[in-house]
Parts: structure tokens; C-alpha cells; sequence
């Protein structure tokens, strides 16, 4: 009683049976380990929706992962997400119906059915959102996300690099509450727009954004990230059963940087306009023993500098490893006395253009200056 | 006042009497399979020792892991009847999603989800559905499960569901027994409920063995307030322990911290607890440990309690040292280790072995180890010492210099001098210390809540009063209360500058 034998194949597949393959119950874990790396810092613990999954997989459901060069270029692609405050979703639970409806409404409102859906960001909790929505309607998960990492806002996809058009969207609450913001004036607009919703519902509902075209998500899409995420999981996952480094299994595996080590020395927060902003600064141990590095945050890690010099800003992502265990710690849990591994991973390209920057460079955080690229 | 601490430890029960300037008379004796025996015997030997007469005791404080071995043990656990007010929230994700299995056959009698429950400002999620759980209750009411726990969306913020889920079952089921999730805590829907699943599994063994240690103790002829410790270094009235059994969750290691930061007269220290396998280290602040700031497992159900935040490294006087991998532990000979080290005969090479070779200790016979060599030797020694010296600084909470207390068996491991350590002091009576630590425990108050449309000054102090009249509730002086811990974190995508804020407050325990 496999579900994903009645995946709609309509537009779908144009290439032989490898460009979709079912994802198995044990890759799951190694997901939800990947993506709270990628998260940077944000995004939220996907523990809930992990707990979804393994229920649904334990019923027998699968779900399939398509690549998106096996997309038609005239395919429909869902992409959601979950929105709103981390600690309303700590009470209350995530529902895969509740991702689908937002989903099924977009479909109300565009008369047509999507052949496939993707994360609007595979850090973090968002990761599984697509997985939920997959189980309940049979679609199948495009291996992609619109930022290769967890960002606060719509307007830091790819999509919004890309000036596509950002609307419709759908909101849908655990009530079953749904809207459709059927248009704005931009990215922005939207995201303000779909906030303020968004609080009024009490700060968490499933979206689906503006849908995109096959053509669209293969030439803005940031592709294969979910096959990044399991694989870097697994990868964290198998150096800490063997004993063997999970920071240096993270840095081989993203190809990424061990910018520094060190302890947790001082954290401040503050939230506001919505985000928890602060800075950690962490004093170095080892071959960074006389250095210290500071990071900021907003949600997710920013910028980090060393001894005072940037040593590496958004868009490249900067994660904060626990240096025993290789787990991610997030902005939020951050502490004295943390031993920590400081990584530099190298942003997808399209964050890294001109365009890109504008969008989520150090400007796009209100900073006075400008990328400082890591990565060549 | 006089106060009796009484440690009911996996190998000995240990009693003390405390008074103002210290440790009056201490005994030990085994501890046995029902608890009680080594209780009552550790009480009459106690009373023998003060020559017959404890005189006015103004509290007996017992600190016991019997309820965390029931859970960890899967025995002992009553049957119950979950329900769940958050429809429409939260239905693919019902009670007991993540047990271990064998755990949730013992335990999930029956499961019910309602709508209600409230949202993060206080609004209705839903509205609450009061004629389903009168439907519940009925229907529990046929079966022989006589414990129910409650949980609520947000109900640490508004327990109105809570309170009045209650009400129908008790006018529904007589005898019932209920846990409401609010009591036992913090926001965290799923960690709540598992707590307050495992509180009312365990109310059939809590009323059994508190109804036993106020036996006890009126059989030892000492007339007295009966408490028990709780996981965060303070006490809980019995009658009240009775209905909260796992908030005494691992109250050890928080009674020895606080037994060693007494004996030493120092509030403010890093403490080092050397047993036979491990070495716990934690952080005192204010007389308190500092608080893990995480989900902690119990028997493998994921839990918010309010535990001490402890590194414990599998370095303890019976480790196993192997010399040509140059790893200590994390095996051990445990409490064999006076059979099973060299020193004593036995052929296992132990930390203690090592260390008696380095001249750090003197105990067995230790031309035994006069053959180990000494390349091994000062390997063990910097490697012990860096292990040790590494999980001190990973606690400390501060920069600034602080002094460290050693306590247990293995406290000659602790070097003399460590970096931002002011000065290392090795404690008398470290034996004793877990019972010296229930002995002084104090009653507590707690909040944790989300404030929102506040000022920060405002919420901090809505917040302190709210913790202050828990505190009193729960048997505290009023008169001698004082905040121990004041947190706050701005939360992200909330309006009104929302901030969760989590309070403590502790005050001696009002004598009769």
C-alpha cells in the first residue's frame, strides 16, 4: 500500500525512472540532522515534523523525491512553508493536513493541480514541510529550495532575486482559516501583507507561495538541496557512530571552512521588528587560543568577524557546531560555556551575484559593507 | 531549627542531622528493595546516636530515586487516560507519540483529544469542547483506570481548560485521581504532557511510599513536617509530593551540589564530584546548580524538568584504564572496586590503582602497582588532570575566578590548582553530602511564562510576585524568600515586544 504509486505523472516525467526515487524511512533522521545545519543558526528544530513523517512512514506512506531536471517546463510546483513564531509551533503541533490545505486552497484558487512540491528553505524545519504535504496529496518532493539555507523573510529566495512575480499566496490556520493574498506590490508587500495574517491567526500558519513553472524553479531554484541535506546528515551521523570528527565530516562533506574554535564567552539578545537579534562572541582554544570571533544574529547567523576583521557575512552560511558532537546549535541556544566550532559554507551561487547581494548580502541586514566572499 | 536530611542513595540510606552551624550526627546504613526498611532503620539508628531523644526537629527532608527507577524499570506504573484539549491543533501527533513502546503499552490506557486550549496571548484556540469530556469522563469512569492527565494548549499561560476538565472529572469518577499539565510546568506541549502522563502513572507508588516515609517517621518518635526533594535543590511538602511524584525526579546529584556548597560555607562555586564511574561537575550559583536549559529524557520519554545542568565524564576511581590505547573509562568496576582493583588484589588496572601509583592517594597495597610504567603514569596523570581541568571550565558559567569544591570518593583526581579556579577546597563530611543537601533544601516558586504589551520591568516583576505566591503555597516562609534566577528571552516573530520569562524563587520551609 504504497502511496507514491499514484503520483500524477501527467507533465512529470520526462526522463527515466532514477530522476524519482522514493526517499526511505532511514533517511529521514539524516534529514532532519542536515537541515538543522543548514539552518545557520534559525529555522526551527524540525523534531515535530520529523515525528509526522516517521508516524506516516510507520503507516506506510512514502514519499518520492524528484530532481528537478526531470521537471517539464510547463509543470506546476507547490512551494510552502511553515510561518511564523517557533514557540507557538512548541504548542501548537504541526499537522501535515493543515500544510496540505494551504496547498489545496492554492489549488482552488488557480484551478489547477500541482505536479510537485518544494521547501521554500531547507533549513531548519521548513525542510519536512514539503514531505507533510507530499504524504497527504500523493506529490511528489522536487530536490530544491528557493535559499539553500534558512533566511527570515520571502524576499531573501531565489525567487525574489530572481523578480519573479511574488503572489498569490495561501495561508491556511489550524482551523482551517485560509486567505489567498491574490496580489501585491512586491516581495516585500508580501511579506508584511502575509505577517500581519499570519499574527492574527496567533503567529503560525502553513503557506503556499506563488506557484512556479517546471522552467521557472530549474532556472531560480536552488536544486538538490534536499539530497545535500540527507547526505550532509548522514554524513555528521556516521563520524559521530565510527568516532570519528562530525565538524570536520561537515566541513569535508559541504565543502565549507573551519573558520575557528572556541568557547562561548558572552551572549546578548534583543528581539526586534519581529527577530531575535543579539551577538556571541567566542574565545579561541587550541590554534585559535589569543583570537576571538564574534558573530551576529538575525534568526540565523550574519556576519562573523575575527580578532575584529570580517572573517565571512551572509549570504555564506555560518553555523555554530557543537565541536564533540557536531550538532547545530541554534541562535536561541546558544550559551556560556559552549565548546564550538565556528564553519563557513559557501552560499548557492545565486545568492553570491550582484542581484543576489542586493537581496541577502550584509546591506540586506543593514550592514555598512559589503559581501566578503570566502569562496571563490 | 533542627533539621533531619535523609538519602535514600542505589547502595546506602543516609541520614543527618543538620543544625545552623553544621553536620550534629550522620549514619548509613544498606538501602533495601521496598525503600522503607533502610529509611526506618536509618531514622532508629539516627535517634540512637542522639542518645535516644532527636529533641524539637522542626523537618525530616527525604531525597529518593524511587520514582525515577519505577519509570526507568517499567514497574510500578498505573495505567491512564490521557486527554488532550489543543483540537484542532495537534491531531496527527497524539499523546504518547514518542515512547518507547513497551513504556506506552504499561501506561496509555485510554487517549482523548477535545477542542479548546488557548493561544499565545491568551485568545481561545477554539472553542472549548466541555461536552466531550464529560463523554470522556463517563466513559473512563467504566474502566478501572483511576489517574487522568490533562493537557492544554498553552496552558502554562491560561489553565481555565485545565481547571475546568478537572472539575467534570472529579464530579464524574469518584476516587479519580488528576494531573493537570499547568502544575508541572513549562511551554512545550508534547514534554508537558509527557510529564504529566508520568506524574499520574506514578500516583498509585507516590501515595504508597510518602504514606510509608510519614510512617516512619512518626514510628521513630520524631514529630515533624515530612518533605521531599525536588529535581531543582528545593523541597515539597509530602501531601504534595504525593500528587507531583516527578518533580523528585533525580534529586541527587542536586542534593549533594547543594550539601558540599553548606559544608564549605561558599554559595557561589564550581563543584566536582568524583564517584566510582563518573565525575559530575556543575555550577553553584546563588546555593543553586544552575538549570539544564534543555529537553531531558527520563526511562526515554523526552521531558522539560527543571534538572541540574551536569557534564558528566566517564572518569571515576573505578575506571578502567587502558594502557596501550591510553583511554580511561568509561568502563568501570563500579562499587567493586575493593575487589576488583590491583591494589586490592583484583586484576583490573582502575584509576585508583594509577593514582595510588602517582602517590596522588594512599589506599590497598600499593606495591601492587609498583611496576607500572612511569611513561603511563604521567600520561594517566595529564590526562585526568586535562579531562577534569576541560569539563570545569565547560561549566563555569563565569569568567571571573571562582573557588571549586571536591566531593566524593575519587576527589583526590581534582589538581590542587586549575585555571580560573581561585582556590580548591576538599570538603569535610563529602561522604554525607547528598543527606546534608535534602536536610537544608528549601521551598521554591517558579514561572515561566510569555509576557507580550509589557514593558520588560513590568513583566520581570509580574513574573517575580506570581513566583512568590507559588512558593508561599507550596510551604514557604514568606519572610525569607528570595529570587534566585531571573531569565528572559525577546522571542522572535511575536508582536509586543513578547518575552518569555522564567522566574525562581526559593524561602525556608515554614515549621509547624
Amino acid at each position: 500500500m504504497l502511496h507514491y504509486l499514484g503520483y500524477r505523472y501527467r507533465r512529470v516525467m520526462t526522463d527515466s525512472h532514477s530522476k524519482l526515487r522514493p526517499i526511505s524511512g532511514e533517511e529521514l533522521e539524516p534529514l532532519a540532522t542536515g537541515a538543522w545545519v543548514l539552518g545557520a543558526g534559525g529555522g526551527g528544530d524540525p523534531y515535530h515534523a520529523f515525528l509526522n513523517m516517521r508516524r506516516l512512514y510507520q503507516e506506510g506512506t512514502v514519499v518520492s523525491l524528484m530532481q528537478p531536471e526531470a521537471l517539464a517546463d510547463d509543470a506546476l510546483v507547490a512551494v510552502v512553508s511553515s510561518m511564523g513564531a517557533p514557540l507557538v509551533g512548541e504548542e501548537r503541533l504541526t499537522d501535515p493536513e493543515i500544510a496540505a490545505l494551504a496547498v489545496q486552497q492554492m489549488e482552488t484558487h488557480l484551478g489547477r493541480s500541482f505536479d510537485a512540491v518544494m521547501s521554500v528553505e531547507i533549513g531548519g524545519a521548513n525542510s519536512f514541510q514539503p514531505l507533510m504535504v507530499a504524504a497527504v496529496m500523493g506529490l511528489p518532493v522536487l530536490d530544491a529550495d528557493t535559499m539553500g539555507r534558512a533566511y527570515p523573510e520571502a524576499q531573501h529566495s531565489s525567487f525574489a532575486i530572481g523578480d519573479l512575480q511574488p503572489y498569490p499566496l495561501t495561508l491556511a490556520d489550524v482551523r482551517e482559516n485560509a486567505v489567498v493574498v491574490s496580489k501585491v506590490a512586491s516581495w516585500k508587500w508580501m511579506e508584511r501583507i502575509s505577517r500581519k495574517v499570519c499574527t492574527e491567526v496567533g503567529s503560525l500558519a502553513a503557506t503556499c507561495k506563488a506557484p512556479r513553472t517546471g522552467l521557472e524553479v530549474k532556472e531560480w531554484g536552488v536544486l538538490h538541496t534536499v539530497t545535500q541535506a540527507i547526505e550532509l546528515g548522514q554524513a555528521v551521523i556516521d563520524a559521530r557512530t565510527s568516532k570519528e570528527d562530525p565538524v570536520g565530516a561537515v566541513v569535508d562533506h559541504a565543502g565549507g571552512q573551519l573558520l575557528f574554535q572556541g568557547k562561548v564567552i558572552d551572549v546578548s539578545r534583543r528581539a526586534t521588528e519581529g527577530f531575535l537579534r543579539g551577538t556571541a562572541r567566542v574565545t579561541g582554544l587550541e590554534h585559535d587560543r589569543d583570537s576571538e570571533l564574534r558573530v551576529d544574529f538575525q534568526n540565523e547567523f550574519t556576519v562573523a568577524w575575527i580578532d575584529d576583521e570580517v572573517a565571512v557575512t551572509v549570504p555564506d552560511l555560518i553555523c555554530v557546531l557543537d565541536t564533540t558532537t557536531g550538532e547545530a546549535i541554534g541562535t536561541e541556544a546558544l550559551r556560556y560555556g559552549q565548546r564550538v566550532s565556528v564553519v563557513a559554507l559557501p552560499a548557492p551561487e545565486v545568492q553570491r551575484t550582484p542581484k543576489g547581494l542586493e537581496h541577502v548580502g550584509p546591506r540586506a541586514f543593514g550592514y555598512s559593507f559589503d559581501f566578503h566572499p570566502l569562496f571563490i | 531549627m533542627k533539621r533531619i536530611g535523609i538519602d535514600v542513595g542505589g547502595t546506602n540510606t543516609d541520614a543527618v542531622l543538620v543544625e545552623e552551624n553544621g553536620v550534629v550526627a550522620s549514619v548509613k546504613t544498606p538501602t533495601t528493595r521496598d525503600v522503607i526498611g533502610g529509611v526506618r532503620e536509618a531514622l532508629r539508628l539516627l535517634v540512637e546516636r542522639l542518645g535516644g531523644n532527636a529533641g524539637a526537629v522542626g523537618a525530616v527532608m527525604i531525597g529518593t530515586t524511587h520514582f525515577t527507577n519505577a519509570v526507568v524499570q517499567r514497574r510500578d506504573l498505573a495505567q491512564v487516560a490521557a486527554i488532550r484539549i489543543a483540537l484542532p491543533s495537534g491531531r496527527s501527533l497524539p499523546p504518547f507519540v514518542d515512547w518507547p513502546p513497551e513504556l506506552k503499552e504499561l501506561v496509555a490506557g485510554r487517549i482523548y483529544m477535545v477542542r479548546g486550549g488557548h493561544e499565545y496571548d491568551g485568545r481561545p484556540l477554539d472553542v472549548f469542547d466541555v461536552s466531550a469530556v464529560t463523554a470522556a469522563a463517563r466513559e473512563i469512569r467504566d474502566t478501572d483506570i483511576r489517574t487522568v492527565a490533562v493537557t492544554a494548549a498553552f496552558s502554562p499561560l491560561v489553565s481555565d481548560c485545565e481547571a475546568q476538565a478537572a472539575e467534570i472529572l472529579r464530579t464524574e469518577i469518584p476516587g479519580v485521581h488528576v494531573t493537570l499539565s499547568h502544575d508541572l510546568g513549562r511551554i512545550g506541549l508534547l514534554e508537558r504532557e509527557n510529564a504529566a502522563l508520568l506524574n499520574a502513572a506514578l500516583i498509585p507508588l507516590a501515595d504508597n511510599t510518602t504514606r510509608a516515609f510519614s510512617d516512619a517517621v512518626e514510628g521513630s518518635g520524631i514529630e515533624a513536617p515530612l518533605f521531599l526533594t525536588q529535581n531543582d535543590g528545593t523541597v515539597m511538602r509530602a501531601d504534595r509530593a504525593r500528587a507531583y511524584p516527578v518533580y523528585s525526579f533525580s534529586s541527587g546529584p542536586t542534593n549533594s551540589m547543594r550539601g558540599a556548597a553548606f559544608l564549605s560555607e561558599l554559595d557561589d562555586a564550581m563543584v566536582v564530584d568524583v564517584g566510582g564511574t563518573t565525575t559530575d561537575i556543575g555550577h553553584l550559583k546563588a546555593g543553586f546548580p544552575r538549570e539544564a536549559n534543555r529537553t531531558v529524557e527520563v526511562g526515554g520519554v523526552r521531558t522539560l524538568f527543571r534538572m541540574p545542568d551536569l557534564l558528566s565524564l566517564g572518569l571515576g576511581g573505578g575506571s578502567l584504564v587502558d594502557e596501550s590505547r591510553r583511554m580511561i573509562g568509561p568502563r568501570s568496576v563500579g562499587h567493586e572496586l575493593e575487589t576488583k582493583a590491583t591494589v586490592f588484589g583484583g586484576s583490573g588496572l582502575t584509576v585508583s590503582d594509577l593514582a595510588v601509583a602517582a602517590g596522588l592517594v594512599s589506599m590497598g597495597d600499593s606495591s601492587r602497582v609498583e611496576h607500572v610504567d612511569p611513561v603511563t603514569l604521567s600520561w594517566f596523570v595529564e590526562r585526568s588532570r586535562a579531562m577534569i581541568e576541560e569539563g570545569v571550565d565547560r561549566m563555569k558559567a563565569t569568567g571571573d575566578p571562582l573557588p571549586l569544591l571536591a566531593v566524593g570518593g575519587g576527589a583526590f583526581l581534582v589538581p590542587d590548582q586549575l585555571p580560573g579556579i581561585s582556590e580548591v577546597i576538599h570538603v569535610k563530611h563529602a561522604p554525607v553530602a547528598n543527606a546534608v543537601g535534602a536536610a537544608i533544601a528549601q521551598v521554591s516558586g517558579e514561572v515561566d511564562q510569555v509576557f507580550s504589551g509589557i514593558s520588560r520591568a513590568e513583566a520581570l516583576a509580574e513574573a517575580e510576585a506570581l513566583a512568590r505566591s507559588r512558593a508561599v503555597e507550596g510551604g514557604a516562609d514568606l519572610e525569607t524568600i528570595t529570587a534566585v534566577e531571573i531569565e528572559d528571552l525577546p522571542l522572535a516573530y511575536l508582536p509586543g515586544e513578547a518575552r518569555r520569562v522564567r522566574v525562581r524563587v526559593v524561602g525556608d520551609a515554614l515549621a509547624l
